[in-house]
């Protein structure tokens, strides 16, 4: 592993250029005594090249959509086009500070407010607010509106969100947020919802479902329609996870399932990049009757001006869910995407997603892998099982996922959805070629080889990364979360 | 099609593979009616050039002004290099290190940025980012209830001298636990709380103050007497900081006999644009004994299977993938492409850097209040110290002046009528390093300007 | 097959209960439990003097890949925690029935014991877990 930035510094050591050069050194720091600091803090004393060249050389040593194929499940990691990044870095959007006027903000709230336009007609919705920072931050408004709501009509013995066991752990974990109780409810054999379970659950205590469609299973809530009514007659609203929307992207909208609120993954499903974990974006999608409930600030047009708007006027909105407007510059990359692919270019995002998807699975079942749900029509994405193989051979899910880094590839998701045992979530993507899916096709019966006659190979993979397998006990038993200098 | 790369032959070789004759068989377990055709009310799609075309026309329109606002977001110099890394396709394109062997360098980064916060902070720990500020100190006060296990009450003590914005977003994030925020007014002469004001509001129990230093006015605060009277009531102290200042300010690890037990804020004048508001930097940096209660990821260090020492993600198990509905937040990304750049932006200013830049801008806005209060009517509102931020109290309201500078292209601040009742003639204005003599100088010749303009036009 | 002694008694959740010669009893988790966990790396353990009725969650441990919930075998106020298995979590793994026991509590009503599954019904439950 590198050295740490901290044991490259040198006292005094420096990069001038970087210092401010009218600093008034004549001028005394007027502030008392008590309230400064005494203590040097832990930051490195380098040169400009040092920082330049250890930086660039941690980059080295990661995977990213741009270097490696990246099938990572339920993530969604298609490529990012460049030119995202190159205009929402333009000076007039890049030094705007976020409570300048609005007559200073005209081409920006102009990009946001055709966003919200372009979202609403792909989701089949009334009203789009684009504030939410992340998806879970997006599922975290979608249910305070549905909990506003119900407080608007005194509505207030609704308690309970219902969530499936496969969903994703952000949506328990928002509906908790929000205060309420999670019922949780089974999925069939099959792979839909268990719809008698459903019926069972729901009732005046119910105050929604939180649904994703196609679930995390990779595969479409064919009763999606029973589902809502059955939700829907009970007096609840029903949520969409669009965590999986890039599946169906011009095909079927949200709104005409029903759903009645519902956010966006822009990183997924238009493209921004990931950032290794983040900034994301999660706008929020209603329908008619939670529009007043809206997080602000949103865009409006009046006549031929853009003016945002804000509790103000907005009275009955949930608030704002961030210091400012939520993070502005994934947004302008998402309406860049979208002006990019245009409405044709949509439909095509489900229709090649699915395609490279379902043509994946047929593969891998060819070759004896064991799918889950192979009777079913794969979405953008699809689970296999090592269950047999880790009885067999003590070759888990997570040792096929380090044997595929020896071979250059990121792994799928492992591990989740967390009912099926040892399981791999493989989402290709609509952006990669067939050469390289075949490609990794062929790596991963390579490695089913590997399994059977050298076991240990792959158990003890990866063996070409820069470092072996890393030992997480240790790290959550001997916690050592920063850098303390030898004295 | 703009980034599908299948040509017709892959198509057709597919297909034959999967068994089906058109793709749209692919949608047939969806019921029919709820297919739809096309996508009616999107515009038809633009090549790269045209899209480059239309946002350059677009972002002309908001060139930007001579900017004195803050109030939460900092305009400071970025060196070159910080982008130009940070932008790497590698950091850039790279999704949450869950495989840390194909992830070290993100892992390796992120150990070393939360290094640097939990240093500047006084901290033992810090995760790995939150979204932005506000909901940052939101997640603090939900993480500061859980920690609190000798207090059995949801209240917060929260001063009114915290970001009215911030405060904004903590309400609609935190109200729904039915967590009470017990707002306390500042004393109207020196803008700041007070230890013995606080004490004759809150007689109830409560989890935790917030502590903001500077506060929203710039203002200095006693912040060792009020984390002290914290602790006296087995309540919790979170500090809320600009981090910048703290190259200079005493870190709240060291308030008051015991330290803080949080700090947390934007860390947004750490390499990161203004960029409208976003994306930013939430940062979050706690005491020992409060780490499993932190929300989001974490980093740890640890030992490959040969014995070198490497990083991970760590303490999982209170995170929401495992932990569903009992876990300490929903939180699943982080801003990790903004720690990328703040921990370069650290790296290259270094203690001695840093320390530069926080004096000056507080230095530089000393000089802007000294030219400001010369002018007549012009004074400095509250009395006290200030760091980078002073609130002046203009002889007529703010927003008019505002709008009247904004011909010469100075956004001169934050009218902090719309804010605070009462309060229309106040200017929350900001400067930092980024602003020369000249720049100060055109803006108190201006300010004198519109002072006149409007005072004729009344 | 997973070690479960006959003097003990059991949950359905995997939790054991020993009763004590000073009358208050020690709850720990299987070693079926600890395997199926994993690696554990921490124990929430509640605090002295807490009152938990019975079935309620008391306590957690935590693997790296998971976080299980302990569930109050009886009604009880807890008397004592076992210090030991805060520093060093691994003892949960390595000794589940002896030094790797969570806490010990006072039960609401000593009867309650009589209730909880004994080892030949406990093995039926592990069965079942496991088919």
């Amino acid at each position: 592993m590198s050295e740490l930035i901290f044991e490259q510094s040198q006292p005094n050591r420096s990069a001038p250029t970087q210092m401010p050069v009218d600093f008034l050194s004549d001028r005394a720091i007027d502030l008392p005594e008590s309230s400064l600091r005494t203590t040097k803090p832990l930051l490195p004393e380098v040169s400009e090249l040092q920082v330049v060249r250890h930086y660039t050389n941690l980059s080295k040593q990661l995977f990213s959509v741009d270097t490696h194929f990246y099938p990572l499940g339920s993530c969604t990691m298609k490529y990012n086009p460049h030119i995202m990044h190159q205009l929402a870095s333009l000076p007039g959007f890049l030094n705007r500070h976020p409570l300048s006027s609005e007559e200073h903000g005209q081409g920006f709230l102009a990009c946001l407010f055709e966003l919200q336009e372009i979202l609403k007609a792909v989701t089949g919705m009334a009203g789009v607010s684009l504030t939410p920072m992340a998806g879970a931050q997006g599922e975290f408004a979608g249910i305070s509106m549905i909990r506003q709501y119900h407080q608007s009509r005194h509505d207030d013995g609704r308690t309970e969100i219902i969530v499936p066991d496969a969903a994703h752990g952000t949506n328990p974990a928002s509906a908790s947020m929000c205060g309420y109780t999670i019922k949780e409810i089974p999925t069939l054999e099959s792979g839909d919802l268990d719809l008698d379970a459903l019926k069972k659950a729901v009732g005046p205590q119910t105050a929604g479902i939180m649904l994703t469609n196609p679930s995390t299973l990779g595969v479409f809530e064919r009763r999606i329609k029973e589902v809502a009514e059955i939700v829907h007659n009970a007096g609840g609203l029903l949520y969409y996870d669009g965590a999986n929307l890039n599946a169906i992207l011009g095909k079927v909208r949200p709104g005409d399932m029903n759903f009645d609120v519902m956010h966006i993954n822009l990183h997924k499903t238009f493209g921004t990049p990931h950032g290794g974990g983040g900034p994301g974006a999660g706008p929020v999608a209603v329908n008619k009757r939670l529009l007043p409930f809206l997080p602000v600030p949103y865009v409006e047009k009046v006549d031929e001006d853009y003016r945002w708007v804000t509790d103000k006027t907005a009275t009955q909105s949930i608030g704002q869910l961030s210091a400012f407007m939520g993070n502005a510059g994934i947004l302008l990359r998402a309406y860049v995407y979208t002006r990019l692919l245009g409405a044709e270019g949509m439909t095509r995002v489900a229709e090649f997603a699915c395609l490279n998807s379902n043509y994946m699975k047929k593969r891998f079942e060819q070759l004896g892998f064991k799918i889950d749900l192979p009777e079913r029509r794969a979405s953008h994405e699809f689970i296999i099982s090592m269950k047999d193989q880790a009885d067999a051979y003590h070759v888990t899910a997570m040792d096929y996922a380090k044997r595929l880094l020896d071979y250059g590839y990121h792994a799928p998701t492992v591990y989740f959805p967390l009912i099926v045992p040892e399981c791999m979530l493989i989402e290709p993507t609509e952006t990669e070629t067939k050469e390289t899916l075949d490609e990794f096709i062929d790596t991963m019966a390579k490695i089913k080889q590997e399994a059977m006659t050298n076991p240990e190979l792959v158990q003890k993979a990866p063996h070409t990364t820069s470092l072996k397998r890393l030992d997480a006990v240790k790290a959550a038993r001997e916690l050592n979360l920063v850098y303390t200098p030898v004295v | 099609m703009p980034f599908i790369p299948h040509t017709e032959k892959d198509v057709h070789a597919m297909l034959e593979s999967i068994g089906i004759r058109s793709i749209n068989e692919l949608f047939d377990e969806i019921p029919p009616e709820l297919l739809i055709d096309q996508l009616p009310a999107i515009p038809k799609a633009l090549n790269e050039m045209q899209i480059a075309r239309l946002m350059k026309d677009r972002a002309k329109q908001d060139e930007n002004t001579l900017c004195f606002i803050g109030a939460g977001a900092y305009e400071h110099h970025i060196p070159a290099a910080v982008w130009d890394i940070a932008g790497r396709v590698e950091y850039m394109t790279a999704y949450t290190p869950y495989q840390p062997e194909a992830s070290q360098g993100e892992l390796q980064l992120l150990y070393e940025y939360q290094t640097m916060m939990a240093s500047l902070t006084g901290m033992d720990a810090s995760n790995a980012s939150l979204y932005d500020g506000a909901s940052a100190v939101a997640e603090a006060i939900l993480m500061a209830i859980r920690s609190n296990r000798q207090c059995q009450s949801k209240r917060v003590v929260i001063p009114t001298t915290l970001n009215p914005l911030y405060r904004k977003a903590i309400q609609a994030i935190v109200s729904k636990q039915s967590v009470e925020l017990i707002e306390i007014p500042f004393d109207e002469k020196t803008g700041r709380i007070t230890v013995e004001a606080i004490d004759k509001i809150v007689n109830q129990e409560f989890a935790a103050l917030v502590i903001p230093q500077p506060n929203f006015f710039g203002l200095l605060g006693d912040v060792d007497a009020l984390t002290d009277w914290a602790h006296q009531r087995q309540a919790l102290a979170i500090a809320v900081v600009n981090p910048m200042t703290l190259a200079l300010l005493k870190e709240p690890g060291l308030w008051g006999e015991k330290g803080a037990d949080i700090a947390c804020g934007e860390a947004q004048p750490f390499g990161i644009p203004l960029s409208s508001g976003g994306p930013y930097l939430g940062f979050l940096c706690c005491k020992n004994e409060y780490i499993r209660q932190m929300p989001g990821r974490i980093v740890g260090q640890t030992t490959d299977a040969d014995g070198k020492i490497g990083y991970i993600l760590t303490l999982q198990a209170r995170e929401q993938h495992i932990r569903r509905s009992k876990a300490t937040s929903n939180i699943c990304s982080n801003q990790g492409l903004m720690a990328v750049a703040a921990t370069i932006y650290l790296s290259l200013l270094g203690p001695k850097g840093l320390k530069r830049v926080a004096a000056a801008s507080h230095q530089k806005t000393m000089l802007l209040a000294e030219k400001a209060t010369k002018l007549k009517g012009v004074e400095v509102l509250f009395h006290g110290h200030y760091f980078h931020e002073i609130v002046l109290q203009l002889p007529q309201p703010a927003e008019p002046i505002i709008q009247e500078m904004a011909c010469y292209q100075i956004a001169p601040g934050l009218a902090l009528g719309e804010f605070y009742p009462g309060m229309d003639n106040a200017l929350l204005v900001c400067c930092t390093e980024t602003k020369t003599e000249e720049d100060i100088n055109k803006y108190i010749e201006c300010l004198k300007q519109a002072l006149k303009n409007k005072a004729i036009k009344k | 097959m997973s070690n479960i002694p006959s003097n003990l008694r059991y949950t359905k959740t995997h939790e054991w209960v020993r009763k004590e010669n000073d009358g208050s009893f020690t709850i720990g988790i299987t070693d079926h439990a600890q395997s199926l966990l994993g690696d554990i790396v921490f124990v929430d353990a509640p605090k002295v003097g807490n009152d938990y009725a019975a079935g309620k969650e008391c306590c957690v441990i935590e693997s790296v890949k998971a976080a299980s919930d302990i569930y109050m075998p009886m009604a009880g106020k807890v008397k004592a925690v076992n210090d030991k298995i805060t520093t060093a979590p691994n003892l949960v793994n390595a000794d589940p029935y002896n030094e790797g026991w969570l806490f010990k509590f006072d039960a609401t009503s000593a009867a309650d014991f009589e209730q909880l599954l004994d080892a030949a019904a406990y093995t039926a439950v592990e069965q079942a877990d496991t088919h």
